[in-house]
């Protein structure tokens, strides 16, 4: 989708934060992504270094820890892996599941470079 | 939520800030803050506030959504011919170049607002919150949001709106909800338009179609209509804009909002989650419901 615009927002949160902790530069950027999100990873990884430049974060890793899709059967009460466009049970079959997981779309965690 | 007050420390993660937690500092001597915020947060509280707009004037907002040419406007413009002495409605146009869509609208009568996109694939809470500027809500009952003709970003952005409608034209072929799971995944409706096309498309099955939505673990309703020879679909279209208008002000007036069913911006209003089945948490339980994921 609009990867570099969910990079440009991903900055103005990291760079509240660095003035909020005081910190000189940031390290590193964790986020978390599931498929169902609708956000690529890698057009996400294209996209940083662009947003980044010039801001606190410019020479901050970014890392991506990808979301399994797992999905919970309101029919049978198994949880099991799913795929992107077949949200079905994995134990019966049935389609009315509830995601449990793999829409993140999340920042999750910074590293932040502190003058102490 | 905010970054600033610490509204999103909640019993669940209060852990992760105190002791050991993830204020800890790393061995490179680091200060590893623990965040777990989404990453459309402006946009959500945008849509938040939209939506308490939409409330506080109590009107119902639907964003319909479907690939290009899919008769989104066709569908608006018999809507509101058919509607015209029952109920008050206006339309905010999402479109990348010209103003035809919102003079096709405004030639019915109603008032309608063009937001010329340029070249961006989608509309965003901000961009309707602008257009709404331009708008009398006082005495509409229905707004539609008319986004922008694209299966794909449009899926991702809460605009403040009530329903999803999507819209499949039986010429697209019916794997699209397979081929664009996040869009049909929250679709509160899905239309199969241009139902007058289908003796001459074998190749569409809209049992087939219905079938790529189950997939999704997405319960919505699925009506098969032509705007043009405005079949029993058609009125079926009219009576679930009926009873969803009803249902939202018998919400409102228990103070609860309606939101779509995989809206992430959560409502202002009572913060319900009025959703028919499935997929239900909200923002707060996002964050916790995936810490076992760290």
């Amino acid at each position: 989708m609009h990867e570099l615009s969910l990079c440009q927002g991903i900055i103005s949160q990291v760079e509240a934060l660095a003035a909020q902790h005081d910190a000189t530069g940031v390290a590193l950027i964790k986020l978390r992504i599931g498929p169902l999100s609708g956000a690529e990873p890698q057009l996400l990884l294209n996209a940083f270094p662009i947003a980044a430049a010039g801001t606190v974060a410019e020479h901050a890793e970014l890392t991506i820890d990808p979301q399994p899709i797992r999905v919970l059967c309101s029919v049978c009460g198994a949880e099991s892996e799913a795929s992107i466009n077949r949200l079905l049970c994995g134990e019966c079959g049935d389609w009315r599941t509830r995601l449990i997981s793999g829409d993140e779309l999340l920042l999750a965690s910074v590293e932040l470079i502190t003058g102490s | 939520m905010c970054d600033t007050c610490g509204c999103n420390i909640t019993p669940g993660n209060r852990h992760l800030i105190e002791g050991d937690g993830a204020l800890a500092t790393t061995k490179e001597g680091h200060a590893a803050v623990e965040v777990l915020e989404g990453l459309l947060s402006a946009n959500d509280h945008q849509a938040a506030h939209n939506r308490q707009h939409f409330d506080s004037h109590k009107v119902l907002a639907i964003n319909l959504m479907s690939s290009p040419g899919a008769g989104k406007t066709a569908l608006l413009e018999r809507t509101i011919e058919a509607l015209a002495s029952e109920l008050t409605i206006a339309v905010v146009e999402g479109d990348l170049e010209t103003e035809n869509d919102a003079e096709r609208i405004r030639a019915k009568g109603v008032p309608a607002v063009q937001i010329a996109t340029g070249s961006a694939c989608h509309l965003d809470a901000h961009m309707v919150h602008d257009a709404l500027h331009q708008l009398q809500l006082d005495g509409l009952d229905l707004l539609f949001i008319e986004n922008v003709g694209n299966l794909v970003c449009p899926a991702s952005f809460d605009l403040g709106h009530h329903r999803n409608v999507t819209l499949l034209s039986v010429t697209e072929g019916d794997d699209k909800p397979a081929k664009y799971p996040v869009m049909f995944r929250g679709s509160d409706l899905v239309l199969i338009t241009k139902e007058d096309l289908l003796p001459y498309l074998e190749e569409f099955s809209v049992a087939r179609a219905e079938g790529c939505v189950r997939a999704l673990a997405n319960p919505a309703p699925i009506l098969t209509l032509s705007s043009k020879s405005q079949n029993d679909g058609f009125k079926q279209w009219l009576d679930w804009l009926r009873s969803e208008l009803a249902h939202y002000q018998r919400h409102l007036q228990a103070g609860q909002t309606l939101s779509p069913r995989l809206a992430k911006g959560g409502s202002v209003v009572g913060h319900t989650h009025d959703h028919h089945a499935g997929h239900t948490h909200g923002h707060h339980d996002h964050h916790l419901g995936h810490h076992h994921h760290d």
